[in-house]
């Protein structure tokens, strides 16, 4: 028996074509929606891998650094070094804001780290692309390319110009902003800082304040100023691990001993993936449904129309002999077939799409693999109401009169 | 009666019922021997499109009895089980346009019915193609129904019906889009394949140009067929 749906589609090649080419810009958006999704995922789990940590230590009570800020003295690092099964142990700061170079401002998460010397250090970019890590106490960067920065850029933070010295890649922040890596020091400043008629007005309010200015207590005031002005926090401790220790169990005691909250991996990417992007996710999950829906509206509303079109010939094929699952089965080849011209060329345009959205875009196979069963599984469902209608032509309608 | 041809005794289509009940087949009572064409006309409204919906295996008839062939089609009330079947493998059916399936060349066209059942595509398409020959259209085999002439495409409807050696071929006003050339050709042919093939068919036709052609003609009025003798002039 020859293919009524394979010839059909073959006699209106033109309308399948384009129209599921139509259908395909549709599933191409979907699948880049699925996309965007998979990459806040990674971005989130390549922020973590990146770190080089095993356990984050945070304020108490906290979701931070990523998800709550967290605030914790830089000299608390020392006392975990201290603890059993620690290998590693530095001070980080995180700050998400527009990084400045010439006229242009980047979107960039700030990271402070602890210019050490010593590579993969927690914290550090694991990797560079270009130029080197930074080894100065002050005004050096590591970029990501992300970021468009090349080696030898100044670039500015707040008050200060830093040199960009080396490139890294794939360091984004849970949102997907390109991280610059500045040292410690000048993170907590950049934090902190504030513009030079705040830090007047803040002298004259403690001046102000008989508290801390007492006749008979000579350098109080002095004192107090100077720790108003310094900036002895840093946002999280990254903690690595002895090879064989159990994070579940160092962290654990750190909570015990030091009274403060500490993550493992496993809970961190659980905030990241679970709580940090869940709203995000829940907005592309509804806009993946309303497309879904779309989609089935349209195949729906496209093989009926394409049925009426052949109410006649339906009814000529009826009284001929023709068996009801023998139309029902053209109908519905036809659909599938849309469905698989519209996600052909959906995924071609996602995959040739994907890199020009500002955001990370991940196509996975295996969701390509699931949005291909999706759309079918659409088609299928969309088809029925048009097989419906055929089923109910009836044959005589061939027949004058 | 041979073994092939079509009988009615006192055929009854009755639609609706009690008050509102049409009786649109009051008597139908016709027999068609093999190889032979007779004529079926009547006015608008006489029953015509009931009747061969009837013969048709589309609608049951309310009572009376269908013989195709040697076999009981219909008897009162009881019916063959599968009409489809029925109508595949026993009626062939000529309408007034061809209605060619439109997305299948000339000899998929033809060929549809016997792979409908179950015949192998070669042994349908070869059968499909011996009787494109038959009716002098073979060498416009592959070509889309939209590519030919209004006579081509009624030829390969014909074509159609006839392609499972069916018992019977009703023709639903075959001629009415052709002109008179045309027309007389497509009865000639519904004349020589009726002989050729031993089938029994039966025109329905408003036509006054091909009605002097048929040998015999029923007339239907009022749901009442009358079996007249025609002039059979052309085909003498």
């Amino acid at each position: 028996m020859i293919s009524l749906a394979g010839r059909d589609i073959l006699h209106a090649w033109g309308k399948f074509i384009f129209t599921g080419f139509g259908l395909g810009l549709l599933i191409g958006v979907t699948l880049v929606m699925a996309g965007v999704y998979r990459g806040m995922v990674d971005d989130g789990k390549a922020l973590l891998d990146n770190s080089g940590a095993d356990l984050w230590v945070v304020q108490r009570d906290t979701l931070g650094p990523y998800a709550e800020s967290s605030s914790l003295h830089d000299d608390l690092y020392r006392s975990i070094l201290a603890m059993p099964r620690v290998a590693r142990a530095a001070n980080v700061t995180y700050l998400t804001m527009q990084v400045r170079q010439g006229g242009q401002d980047v979107r960039a998460m700030v990271v402070g780290i602890v210019p050490s010397g010593e590579v993969c250090a927690p914290g550090w970019p694991p990797h560079l692309v270009a130029g080197r890590q930074i080894t100065r106490g002050h005004y050096e960067a590591v970029a990501d390319v992300a970021t468009g920065f090349a080696t030898g850029d100044r670039i500015r933070i707040r008050r200060n110009e830093y040199t960009v010295v080396g490139l890294t890649r794939r360091m984004v922040s849970s949102s997907g902003d390109p991280m610059v890596f500045i040292p410690l020091r000048d993170a907590q400043e950049a934090q902190f800082l504030k513009d030079n008629d705040a830090i007047l007005q803040g002298r004259r309010r403690t001046e102000a304040n008989p508290a801390f200015n007492r006749p008979g207590v000579p350098g109080l005031l002095e004192a107090a100023i100077d720790s108003q002005s310094s900036n002895a926090y840093v946002n999280a401790i990254l903690v690595r691990l002895e090879p064989g220790a159990s994070p579940s169990q160092v962290a654990e005691t750190i909570r015990r001993w030091k009274r403060l909250t500490v993550y493992t991996r496993a809970q961190m990417e659980e905030i990241l993936v679970g709580k940090l992007i869940a709203t995000s996710a829940r907005q592309i999950g509804m806009f993946l449904a309303i497309l879904a829906v779309v989609s089935a509206a349209i195949v729906a509303f496209i093989i009926y129309t394409l049925t009426m079109d052949k109410i006649r010939e339906i009814a000529v094929l009826k009284l001929i002999g023709t068996r009801n699952r023998t139309i029902a089965a053209m109908i519905m080849q036809q659909a599938l077939a849309l469905g698989v011209i519209g996600f052909a060329v959906g995924k071609i345009t996602a995959t040739f799409a994907g890199p020009f959205f500002p955001k990370y875009v991940l196509l996975l196979p295996r969701d390509a693999v699931s949005g291909l069963l999706a759309v079918l599984a659409i088609c299928a469902l969309a088809s029925l109401v048009a097989i419906r209608m055929a089923l109910r032509v009836d044959p005589a309608e061939a027949i004058g009169g | 009666m041979g073994t092939r041809g079509i009988r009615i005794e006192g055929l009854r289509k009755r639609y609706g019922s009690g008050d509102t009940a049409v009786d649109a087949l009051r008597r139908v009572d016709m027999h068609v021997e093999p190889g032979e064409v007779v004529g079926l006309i009547g006015p608008s409204g006489s029953g015509k499109s009931t009747l061969l919906k009837c013969l048709g295996a589309v609608i049951d008839p309310t009572a009376g009895r269908m013989t195709l062939g040697d076999e009981a089609t219909y008897d009162d009330g009881w019916k063959v089980r599968d009409l489809r079947a029925l109508r595949r493998d026993r009626i062939g059916f000529v309408f007034q346009a061809p209605y060619l399936i439109p997305f299948l060349d000339v000899t998929d066209n033809v060929a549809l019915p016997p792979m409908l059942a179950g015949a192998p595509n070669a042994e349908a398409r070869a059968r499909a193609l011996e009787l494109l020959a038959a009716l002098d259209v073979r060498h416009r085999a592959r070509a889309m129904p939209s590519q030919l002439s209004g006579g081509e495409q009624q030829r390969v409807a014909i074509a159609r019906g006839l392609v499972n050696r069916p018992p019977v071929i009703l023709a639903d006003e075959p001629t009415a889009p052709l002109d008179s050339e045309r027309a007389m050709a497509v009865v000639r042919i519904l004349n020589d394949m009726a002989r050729r093939f031993e089938t029994a068919i039966i025109v329905v036709t408003h036509d006054e140009k091909i009605i002097p052609t048929f040998r015999r003609i029923y007339h239907i009025r009022d749901g009442v067929t009358h079996e007249e003798a025609g002039e059979g002039r052309a085909f003498e």
